[in-house]
């Protein structure tokens, strides 16, 4: 069926199954590939995209689901004053090994400090722990968060 | 849309996009005179070092460094880049990588077993130092002086009085020099290194945060499918029966194709089973899922890990075949005033990096090109080649990024089958794993079993070490039915004993494979390095010893080793001993630097323990501390991790110590939740949580490490860290609790995140 969708303030139109998670409809339709495939079952948090600010699983969110009107954003497109917050605060040290479950590490990251400005380890723990790292990059992840939310305060 | 042409301009085809390749390729035409004058720069130290090879200088001022290693998140493109750079002189904001294909002329691509900075630091210094003096001869023809007056920095040439100019426009002039000798070159002096060894930031890094860069899953082609397959339950089960009406049903499936059966040995072959094609990948999964096969279980279908590692731990209770031999261990038991014996065991593991093994194949004619997240784009090219039946020269395989590797990358089974696939549908195919691929169908880190005794005199000095391991080899994949422990897994932490124990036997007891073996970062060092690191805290305690204090007793002097003395085969990762020893003093360094940095011997909280461990592989020293918090329901905390690593000279401090951290807790979400088993031959873990890692809430909340200075050669990184995680942890349990973890994972399925408290008094095991 076709279905519309607004991704990073663009309306898209596209031809898929109603089931189809809107992971695989920004990969393989839209060509937006910053959005990582780790598991398929909201179990990662590699796919996160926000959802009228709000981080969301996009392996497990059906398309057709969404609505035409709701915001997507992705990593492509997540921007502001928190987005660069948190890019910086990556950058300066070195955040990513592979950077494979970087995207979605970085949309919870935003999230979570538009939600919770100064968030202390334990609200980094409860908002951080739906992505997983096997790099391992937990220390690092925590303290650019601390520094993103210093930025902004 | 991401494109090919995306794709060739941003990591794959220098040269062909905006600005050309002036020095890069007028070198390699160059080569070929120099390869007529005695002592070219083929043959250096570690490969060939011709700079053409490595450095291209652009038109605008671009320096682009070809990296000939796969970037998998060890940060290699900065590291290879650090190095050529500075004996280059170039101007680090000037630099640019490109990520090389799978070709012999780079030597050694197979980037596993930690060697990328060990076997290219010589020769990419040579390659940069080549260049550099090029350009200054350029520069001095250019200005009719002497060569000595003129001096490179920051990608700019100086001569006497005003003459200056940049590498750019230096490069025609420099193309035309002859190759200098390796005699010729200046090395710059460690003192005024700039780049090496400092904290030079990661050239991936700024494209990651905005979800750029091509990792295997993101490579898109004009016209291309995806499939997905399903692979036989079983190792060398195969396909009785298939129905594929449903799935052919579902919209966007354009069609399935059968892959040949498996047979012995596994190598990197497909697994066989049946390839789901279709226009997206939502379709390809869909179509999968309705696939109907009736599958003939073949030759593993009776594996159940359960009962094999009581197997595996009855025969490693057995007397086994010796393979070292030091005095006499059995007059060392007989004549202990106390003797303790202890067995081990560790799971399967795997290696699942978060991207799962993805490639993508496109054929033209009897020539077919590739896109992989590969570690051994070489061997990735010449298995493909095998498989189609051409020759390799007609496969390309080009290296993406790489979401996670740790070894499961070093297998391209997965790209033999989208080369397969591609070449049946006649259109570009991209094959992807799901994570149920990924944990179901996987090359898995060996199970193990080992049994350890130890002698102690009347003053708790440790006289004799009995260790025997049994695990199926990872030979296994090579050879069919291999079942004795290769040298190489035993220099793995067996062979290489440090201790300073008069008496040491090493053993092993054969066990057959019903999975595919293969590598994962640190190899046999896992269960090796945990199952002697806890024994050495078990002998502390039997002795009444503090474990930091006794390990470093058994350590004992500074001295160098070599297990050859003692009737091993022993190959010390293919480095000499002269170069790289066995050196008991920077073991026991590491253990005293990591021992300060975590404050050894301080107050504890109630229910706080802490444990050490120490381990030596890929020639670099690591010792690890890690604090434990236990409450009265058995609930576990990691408050602290500190370690020290000695890895010779290192390249680039912030990576390494990220390395440190991560390859820690990598072990640490092995040895907390990692298990792989397998029920009529079938691995029972499908997707997370079932294989479970470690997520931020359990990681510590104090993390240190320290790098000891040196000027040793370059040792291993990415995987010396791991080892000692495991046994540090099971160490600090008990100095918390009195529990004695000799079983992985610690809190397997059923365990309700809870240890076993209940059930133990001093010393009692889990
Ligand atoms: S891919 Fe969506 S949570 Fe893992
Ligand atoms: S950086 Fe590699 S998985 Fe997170």
């Amino acid at each position: 069926m076709s279905i519309k969708l607004k991704v990073n303030g663009k309306q898209h139109e596209v031809e898929v199954s109603e089931d189809t998670p809107l992971l695989w409809v920004l990969r393989d339709h839209l060509g937006l590939t910053g959005t990582k495939f780790g598991c398929g079952v909201a179990q990662c948090g590699a796919c996160t995209v926000h959802i009228d600010g709000k981080p969301r699983r996009a392996c497990v969110t059906p398309v057709a689901g969404v609505g035409a009107q709701a915001e997507i954003t992705t990593i492509e497109g997540v921007q502001g004053e928190v987005a660069n917050a948190v890019r910086e605060a990556w950058v300066e040290i070195d955040v990513p090994q592979c950077g494979y479950c970087q995207s979605g590490q970085i949309m919870s990251a935003v999230a979570l400090l538009e939600q919770n400005p100064n968030p202390d380890d334990d609200a980094i723990d409860a908002g951080m722990s739906g992505n997983l790292c096997r790099c391992a990059t937990y220390m690092r992840i925590r303290s650019a968060i601390k520094s993103a939310a210093k930025a902004g305060s | 849309m991401t494109s090919l042409s995306k794709l060739n301009r941003r990591e794959f085809l220098s040269g062909l996009g905006t600005s050309a390749l002036v020095l890069g390729l007028a070198l390699r035409t160059g080569r070929t005179m120099a390869d007529a004058t005695a002592g070219g720069l083929q043959e250096v130290r570690g490969g060939d070092a011709t700079p053409a090879l490595f450095i291209a200088l652009e038109e605008d001022g671009t320096i682009r460094i070809t990296c000939h290693r796969s970037e998998m998140g060890q940060q290699v493109w900065t590291s290879m880049a650090q190095i050529i750079a500075e004996e280059l002189e170039a101007d680090w904001s000037q630099v640019a990588i490109v990520q090389a294909p799978g070709d012999a002329r780079y030597g050694d691509q197979n980037t596993d077993g930690s060697r990328s900075v060990r076997w290219n630091f010589h020769r990419l210094r040579v390659a940069g130092a080549a260049m550099r003096t090029m350009l200054e001869r350029a520069a001095a023809a250019r200005w009719g002086v002497a060569p000595g007056e003129c001096r490179a920095a920051q990608s700019v040439v100086t001569g006497p009085g005003m003459y200056s100019a940049t590498y750019a426009e230096l490069a025609q002039d420099a193309a035309a020099q002859p190759l200098p000798t390796e005699a010729e070159l200046r090395l710059k002096p460690r003192e005024q290194w700039r780049l090496i060894g400092k904290e030079v930031p990661s050239l991936t890094v700024p494209d990651i945060v905005q979800g750029q860069g091509t990792f295997g899953i993101d490579v898109q082609l004009p016209d291309m499918l995806v499939a997905v397959v399903a692979h036989p339950p079983q190792v060398m089960a195969s396909v009785a029966k298939l129905d594929d009406k449903a799935a052919l049903a579902v919209p966007g499936v354009v069609r399935t194709v059968r892959l040949p059966a498996l047979d012995g040995p596994v190598l990197f072959k497909p697994l066989g089973g049946v390839a789901v094609v279709a226009t997206d990948t939502w379709s390809a999964i869909r179509g999968r899922a309705a696939l109907k096969i009736e599958w003939e279980a073949g030759p593993n279908a009776g594996y159940d890990s359960q009962q094999f590692a009581e197997t595996m731990l009855e025969t490693a209770r057995q007397p086994g075949t010796v393979r070292l031999r030091r005095g006499d261990v059995d007059a060392a038991m007989g004549a202990s005033a106390t003797r303790i014996e202890a067995d081990y065991y560790v799971p399967h593991l795997s290696q699942t990096p978060m991207e799962p093994p993805m490639a993508t194949a496109r054929w033209d004619g009897d020539k077919v090109e590739c896109w992989v997240c590969v570690q051994a784009p070489q061997r990735t090219r010449s298995v493909i080649a095998q498989a189609c039946g051409i020759p390799e020269e007609n496969v390309t395989v080009n290296v993406t990024w790489l979401g996670g590797g740790f070894g499961r990358k070093s297998k391209p089974d997965f790209a033999v089958e989208a080369a397969l696939v591609a070449r049946e549908v006649g259109r570009p195919v991209k094959l992807t794993w799901t994570r149920e691929d990924d944990l179901q169908h996987g090359y898995y880190h060996s199970v193990s079993a080992q049994h350890l005794e130890g002698a102690l005199d009347a003053e708790g000095k440790c006289t004799g070490i009995l260790h025997r391991t049994v695990f199926p080899p990872i030979g296994s994949t090579f050879v069919d039915g291999l079942a004795t422990p290769s040298w190489e897994e035993l220099r793995q932490g067996v062979t290489d004993n440090p201790f300073h124990v008069p008496n040491l036997q090493v053993e092993t007891g054969d066990a057959p494979a019903h999975v595919r073996i293969g590598w994962l970062r640190s190899v046999a060092n896992i269960y090796h390095a945990f199952a002697v690191q806890s024994f050495a805290a078990e002998l502390a305690h039997a002795a009444g010893r503090d474990q930091k204090d006794y390990l470093l007793e058994l350590i004992g002097p500074p001295r160098q080793l070599d297990p050859r003395n003692d009737g091993a085969q022993y190959d010390n990762y293919g480095e000499s001993l002269e170069e790289y020893p066995i050196d008991t003093g920077r073991l026991a360094n590491v253990v005293r630097e990591a021992a300060a940095l975590a404050g050894w011997g301080r107050e504890l909280p109630a229910g706080h323990g802490l444990g050490i461990a120490v381990h030596r592989s890929f020639v670099s020293y690591v010792a690890t501390v890690i604090e434990v918090a236990v409450d009265a329901e058995g609930r576990l905390r990691i408050p602290g991790v500190w370690s020290a690593i000695d890895a010779g000279t290192v390249v680039n401090t912030r990576h390494v110590t990220a390395q440190v951290e991560g390859g820690t807790l990598y072990a640490l979400s092995n040895a907390l939740y990692g298990e792989i088993t397998a029920k009529d031959g079938a691995v029972e873990q499908a997707n997370f949580p079932q294989f479970r890692l470690m997520r931020m809430k359990e990681a510590p909340r104090d993390m240190a490490v320290t790098i000891v200075a040196s000027d040793a050669p370059p040792g291993g990184v990415g995987e010396p860290p791991s080892p000692p995680a495991a046994p540090a942890l099971a160490n600090a349990i008990f100095a918390a609790t009195g529990l004695r973890i000799r079983r992985l994972p610690i809190f397997g399925s059923g365990s309700d995140d809870r240890l076993p408290l209940d059930a133990t008094r001093e010393g009692e095991s889990a």
